[in-house]
C-alpha cells in the first residue's frame, strides 16, 4: 500500500515539476502574441480553478465569479491609481481584500440556497456589483473603465525589475502553481474532506454534525479569493480595469473552462481555459467573432456527451 | 420635518400614475415572457438561459415578415410558430439526451445554446438595433403625455395569451397531460401520457411566447442581439419571487417588480432601478425561498 502510495507521489511531483518547467521555457521559445496568449490562458486558468473549489469540490455551481474576478481588477486598480509610485504588493492586497469582502456579502446570502437557486442567486449579485460599477461613472469610471501604468516587479522592495512579457508570464506561473498546490493542500486536508462530503450528501453531512452552513461560506470566501487574485493579475497585465469583466458573461465562460476541462480536478479548469481560449482562437480566424457559434456548439456536444471533460478520466488520480 | 413636508406637496402623483401605466404594460410583456420559462421549468427541471434568446429571435423574425408583408399580426403568428417549431428541435437535440440527469447540466447546456444563437444573430443581423414599425400609431393624452394606445393593446394581447393558456392548462387534453406530468413525472408515464413528447410540446410551447413576446415588443425598443440577456435575467428574477414553476405566481411577480421598477425610475435611472427587482429578488430569497404570491408551505 505504502509503495503505491509511493509510486503516486513520485509520478505525481515529477509530472508537476515537469508541466511546470515546460510552462517556464515556453515563452521563450514563442512569439510576443503567443506569449502574452499563454499567459492569458495560466490566469484564466487561475479564475477557473478558483471555481472548481465550489463547482467541483463543494457542488454548488456559481454564475456570479465575474463580481470576485472584477472586484480584485478594481481593487488593483485603485491601489495601483491611489499610490505612486504603483506598488504591486499593495495591488494584490487591495484586489484581495475588495474580492473578499465581496465574497462575504455573496456567501452571506447565497448559501441558505441550493442548486438552480444557488445559481441564480450568484448570477443576481454580479449584476448587482456590475450595475454598481457601470452607473457609478465618478469613482470606476463607467462604462470606459480605468486604466493605469504597471507596478514594478519586486520581492518585498528589493530588486524592482520592470515587467516585460517574459517577468509577467513568471511572474503569473509562480502565483498560479502555487496556488494550485495550496488550493490542493486545502482540498486534501479535513475541510475540503468535509466539502467533498457536502457535495456528495449534504443532509447526511449535516447529521454527522458538521456546521454545513460555515463549511459552505468558507469555501465561497476561499473560492472568491482566488477569483480576485486572477482579476488582480489580469489588471496588472492589461492596466485597466472595465466594467465588461463583471458582466455575468464572464462567470459563464468560467463554468464552460471548468466543464470542458473536467470538474473537481482544480488543473482541468486550466486545461478547460486553455482549450477553450485556443479554440477561441482557431475559430477566430474563420468565423472573426462570431466564433461563439461553433465554440458554443462544441461546449454543448462536450456537456452531452463528455460530462467529465477532457480530464475527467484523471480525476480519481489526481485527487489521491 | 420641512423637507418631509416639501416631498409630500412636490410629489409627483402624475408622473406616479403615468409609470403605473408603464409599469403594468412592462409587466405583462414580462409576465408572458416568464409563464414560458416558468412553465418549462415546472414540468422538465429546466432553467432556461437561451429563453431571452428565443425572445430575441422571435423579435428579428418578425422584423423580416414585417418587412417582407407589412403585415404586423401575420409577423407575430409567423414568428411565434417558426420559434416554437425552433424550440421543439432545439429540445429534442440538446435536452432529450439529459433527462434524469443533474438539472444543473440543463443550465451549462442552455447557456450554450444562448451563446451561440446570440452570435448567429449578430453574425446575420449585425450590430444596428432593427425597429419594427407599431402597427397603429393612435394616441390618447395621459395628462401631459401622449400616450400611445399600441402600449395598452400589447398588455392586453399579453393578457389574452396568458389567458389562452391558462384555458388550455385547464381544460385541454394536452393541457391535463402537461399538468400531471408537472405533478408526477413517473406516474404520469406509467398511465400512459407520452412524457417525452410533453416535454418537447411544453418547450415549443415557452418558445412561442417567448417569440411572441419578442414580436410585441420590437417596437417600442430597438430590436438587437443583445435584447434578450436583460430580459431572461428579469424573467428569472420574476419566476424566482414568484415561485418556480408556479404560473400565476410569476405573473403576480412580474406585474409587482415592473412596477417597482417603473417608480423607483422616478427618481434614479432606469439602469440603476433595476437594482430594486434585484434587492426584491435577494430578499424573497431570504424570506420566502418558495416565492412571495403562493401560500406559505406546510
Amino acid at each position: 500500500m505504502t509503495k503505491i502510495r509511493d509510486h503516486h507521489t513520485i509520478v505525481f511531483w515529477t509530472g508537476f515539476v515537469v508541466i511546470v518547467a515546460l510552462l517556464g521555457l515556453a515563452p521563450l521559445g514563442l512569439p510576443e502574441f503567443w506569449r502574452r496568449f499563454l499567459t492569458e490562458i495560466l490566469i484564466w486558468g487561475l479564475l477557473a480553478m478558483s471555481s472548481d473549489v465550489l463547482i467541483g469540490y463543494t457542488g454548488m455551481i456559481s454564475f456570479g465569479h465575474s463580481a470576485f474576478f472584477g472586484l480584485g481588477m478594481y481593487g488593483a486598480a485603485a491601489a495601483l491609481i491611489l499610490f505612486s509610485p504603483p506598488n504591486l504588493w499593495l495591488a494584490i492586497a487591495f484586489g484581495l481584500v475588495a474580492a473578499a469582502a465581496v465574497a462575504l456579502f455573496v456567501a452571506y446570502f447565497s448559501i441558505r440556497l441550493r442548486d438552480i437557486y444557488f445559481a441564480i442567486t450568484t448570477l443576481i449579485f454580479s449584476q448587482i456589483f456590475y450595475v454598481i460599477i457601470f452607473t457609478w461613472t465618478d469613482v470606476t469610471g463607467g462604462e470606459n473603465g480605468l486604466t493605469f501604468t504597471r507596478p514594478r516587479l519586486s520581492l518585498f522592495g528589493l530588486f524592482p525589475v520592470r515587467f516585460t512579457t517574459y517577468t509577467m508570464h513568471w511572474f503569473v506561473l509562480a502565483v498560479v502553481a502555487l496556488s494550485y498546490l495550496l488550493l490542493r493542500r486545502v482540498m486534501h486536508s479535513p475541510f475540503g474532506m468535509v466539502l467533498q462530503s457536502i457535495r456528495e450528501n449534504e443532509a447526511r453531512t449535516r447529521a454527522i454534525g458538521y456546521a454545513v452552513q460555515r463549511y459552505k461560506m468558507v469555501s465561497v470566501m476561499l473560492s472568491g479569493l482566488f477569483a480576485g487574485l486572477a482579476g488582480v493579475l489580469y489588471a496588472v497585465q492589461k492596466e485597466f480595469a472595465a466594467p465588461d469583466f463583471v458582466y455575468f458573461l464572464v462567470s459563464g465562460e468560467t463554468v464552460i473552462y471548468n466543464v470542458m476541462g473536467g470538474i473537481g480536478t482544480l488543473v482541468g479548469p486550466i486545461v478547460g481555459a486553455a482549450f477553450f481560449l485556443m479554440l477561441r482562437e482557431t475559430f477566430s480566424r474563420f468565423f472573426t467573432e462570431h466564433y461563439l457559434i461553433p465554440v458554443g456548439i462544441i461546449f454543448i456536444a462536450m456537456v452531452i456527451f463528455t460530462p467529465q471533460g477532457l480530464l475527467g478520466f484523471a480525476r480519481r488520480w489526481l485527487n489521491k | 420635518m420641512g423637507t418631509i413636508v416639501d416631498f409630500f406637496r412636490n410629489f409627483p402623483i402624475d408622473l406616479l400614475l403615468i409609470q403605473t401605466v408603464n409599469g403594468i404594460v412592462t409587466g405583462m410583456i414580462l409576465a408572458l415572457i416568464a409563464s414560458g420559462l416558468t412553465l418549462i421549468f415546472g414540468i422538465m427541471d429546466v432553467v432556461n438561459f437561451a429563453h431571452g434568446e428565443l425572445f430575441m429571435l422571435g423579435a428579428y423574425l418578425g422584423v423580416i415578415v414585417m418587412a417582407t408583408t407589412g403585415n404586423f399580426w401575420l409577423a407575430l403568428v409567423v414568428a411565434s410558430l417558426v420559434i416554437a417549431l425552433l424550440g421543439a428541435a432545439l429540445q429534442i437535440v440538446t435536452l432529450r439526451p439529459l433527462l434524469g440527469r443533474d438539472p444543473l447540466m440543463t443550465i451549462l447546456v442552455t447557456f450554450g445554446i444562448s451563446l451561440v444563437l446570440q452570435n448567429y444573430a449578430l453574425w446575420q443581423f449585425g450590430p444596428v438595433a432593427r425597429k419594427i414599425p407599431e402597427p397603429f400609431t393612435g394616441h390618447f393624452t395621459l395628462f401631459y403625455l401622449e400616450y400611445p394606445w399600441y402600449r395598452l393593446v400589447i398588455a392586453g394581447l399579453s393578457a389574452a395569451i396568458i389567458g389562452a393558456l391558462w384555458l388550455f392548462l385547464k381544460f385541454g387534453t394536452f393541457g391535463i397531460w402537461i399538468r400531471a406530468t408537472t405533478q408526477d413525472r413517473t406516474m404520469a408515464q406509467a398511465m400512459g401520457i407520452p412524457v417525452p413528447w410533453v416535454h418537447t410540446a411544453v418547450f415549443a410551447l415557452g418558445s412561442g411566447m417567448a417569440a411572441a413576446s419578442g414580436v410585441l415588443f420590437g417596437p417600442l425598443v430597438g430590436v438587437d442581439h443583445a435584447m434578450g440577456l436583460d430580459w431572461v435575467l428579469k424573467a428569472f428574477i420574476v419566476v424566482v419571487v414568484g415561485g418556480m414553476g408556479n404560473l400565476g405566481g410569476s405573473i403576480a411577480a412580474a406585474i409587482f417588480v415592473s412596477l417597482l421598477e417603473s417608480y423607483a425610475a422616478i427618481w434614479v435611472s432606469p439602469s440603476q432601478a433595476v437594482i430594486v427587482s434585484f434587492v426584491v429578488l435577494i430578499l424573497t430569497l431570504l424570506f420566502r425561498p418558495t416565492g412571495l404570491f403562493v401560500p406559505t408551505p406546510k
